[in-house]
């Protein structure tokens, strides 16, 4: 299932990060219903409009997922809702 | 939502395809013959004319595909006759053209413009021969249909990031939807497969599918670095970075996920239409709006789903262009141009399900006879077929 809060949208289940449908300011608290249940995290970062945080704890190396598929590796431990970006996400293609 | 017993008005054809529109189509084989055809049509009522700037003076591989194109838009569900418009002279041949489309059991007649004696005569003669068929066609009638029989083009244009957010998704769950009831789809824009190629590769249901996809990226590649330009470097630009977009497969995916999720059941090259079975596939395109149009024309498409964040205004002659938007500003101020509103999904916490399923059940309303916005302005006219090689 996927789910949007008008804060942010889940595009696919298996994903590790939200993508912000508003800016959202550091320390805001997202609320995420998912066919799971109900999931709470609170922004460590600000997230600009249509960028990405993430869902849970990330490890360094770990496949980041959007859209159910890969898009890359973190290149450092991502904590949940923190911005997942080019300072901590590299592509596994060229 | 489940739309196993979801059904559709249509024109039933000789070949077993189902129409969800009744026109005699006015093709012209080759650019000369464009002015003709278009004047034709112009006098008929119920026909739609179909013009491009291929058809001679190019390599014998663009001959082919615009020939192979013409006789495949040709056999298109939704033209209940076919009035072929040739100068005579030109590089494609427009017998082969007429067979190939007589072959699916519809009636077919040619107009040669050196043959029948210049301009005025064919127009004389096509005028005559495009009246009759027109009168013919018009006694047929829509019958209900299974959802089985219809098969829908995607295509993205005109984007902004609620295009990979909204729209696209959602366009991406309904051809989930419609496969998982029995129906088919077609995507190309190979261009945008650029990055993330593998994870589409993925998709298809056997090595040699994939092979044959990988393949096709390849051979584009080859084209664009051969004119001295690069299209995976660079890529995502400053600009997209900006707007949030981290890696070029996440750029990619924006665009592909339109295609849904199911498995790929066939990689067609341009100009080709797919077996009437259910499922999706890939033919092998430009990005460009009339070239992909005509693409996934004449790969049998009754219904073209056309996703855009800032509004794109194109339609098709005979092929209803369904316009679907996550932004609600455009939703607004473009009313001439867009069909369907998604912006729900982010401004309202709507499923990208409810809304896919929103998106299939006005693709059956359309299918049904409900007109598209570009439909019922005309907005239609800018229609191409791709080529390869160099003019010559």
């Amino acid at each position: 299932m996927d789910f949007s809060t008008g804060q942010c949208i889940l595009l696919h289940d298996k994903d590790n990060t939200l993508t912000a449908l508003l800016s959202l300011a550091a320390g805001k608290e997202i609320e995420l219903k998912t066919a799971q249940g109900i999931e709470k995290l609170s922004l460590r970062d600000e997230i600009p409009y249509a960028h990405k945080f993430a869902r849970r704890d990330i490890e360094a190396g770990e496949d980041i997922v959007k859209y159910g598929e890969v898009i890359g590796f973190a290149t450092s431990f991502i904590p949940a809702g923190a911005h997942v970006h080019v300072h901590n996400v590299k592509g596994k293609r060229a | 939502m489940n739309f196993l017993k979801a059904q559709f008005l249509g024109y039933h054809r000789p070949d077993g395809q189902v129409g969800v529109r009744n026109y005699l189509g006015v093709l012209s084989t080759v650019t000369c013959a464009n002015q003709a055809a278009e004047e034709i049509a112009g006098h008929v009522k119920g026909t739609a004319v179909f013009t491009h700037q291929q058809g001679c003076g190019l390599l014998q591989e663009d001959l082919e595909l615009t020939q192979r194109t013409l006789i495949n838009l040709g056999r298109n569900p939704n033209l209940g006759a076919v009035l072929v418009v040739s100068l005579g002279c030109e590089g494609v041949n427009a017998e082969k053209i007429v067979e190939g489309i007589a072959a699916s059991g519809k009636p077919v007649e040619l107009v040669r413009i050196q043959r029948d004696g210049g301009y005025f005569a064919a127009v004389n003669e096509g005028g005559l021969k495009a009246q009759k068929l027109a009168s013919e066609i018009s006694s047929h009638v829509r019958k209900e249909s299974s959802i089985k029989n219809l098969r829908i083009g995607v295509k993205c244009g005109a984007s902004d990031p609620t295009s990979g957010l909204a729209s696209n998704p959602a366009v991406g769950k309904a051809l989930d939807q419609l496969i998982a009831a029995g129906g088919s789809a077609v995507f190309g824009e190979t261009t945008e497969l650029i990055g993330a190629e593998h994870l589409v590769a993925g998709r298809c249901e056997n090595k040699g599918l994939s092979d044959k996809l990988l393949g096709m990226v390849k051979r584009l590649e080859a084209r664009v670095i051969q004119h001295g330009s690069d299209m995976r470097g660079g890529n995502p630009s400053a600009g997209n970075i900006a707007a949030g977009l981290t890696t070029i497969e996440e750029k990619s995916l924006g665009a592909i996920v339109k295609s849904g999720t199911a498995q790929i059941h066939g990689v067609f090259d341009y100009g080709e239409c797919p077996p009437n079975e259910g499922g999706i596939y890939f033919i092998d395109s430009p990005g460009r709006e009339p070239e992909l149009l005509a693409g996934l024309g004449a790969a049998g498409c009754q219904i073209i789903l056309f996703s855009t964040g800032i509004g794109a205004p194109q339609g098709f002659p005979f092929i209803p262009v369904i316009k679907v938007s996550g932004n609600r500003n455009t939703v607004k101020t473009l009313v001439d141009f867009i069909d369907l509103d998604v912006s729900q999904v982010l401004l309202k916490g709507e499923s990208l399900e409810s809304a896919g399923s929103r998106v299939l059940e006005y693709s059956l309303k359309t299918a049904d006879g409900h007109t598209t916005k570009a439909e019922t302005i005309g907005y239609n006219g800018s229609t191409a077929i791709f080529q390869r090689g160099p003019i010559v």
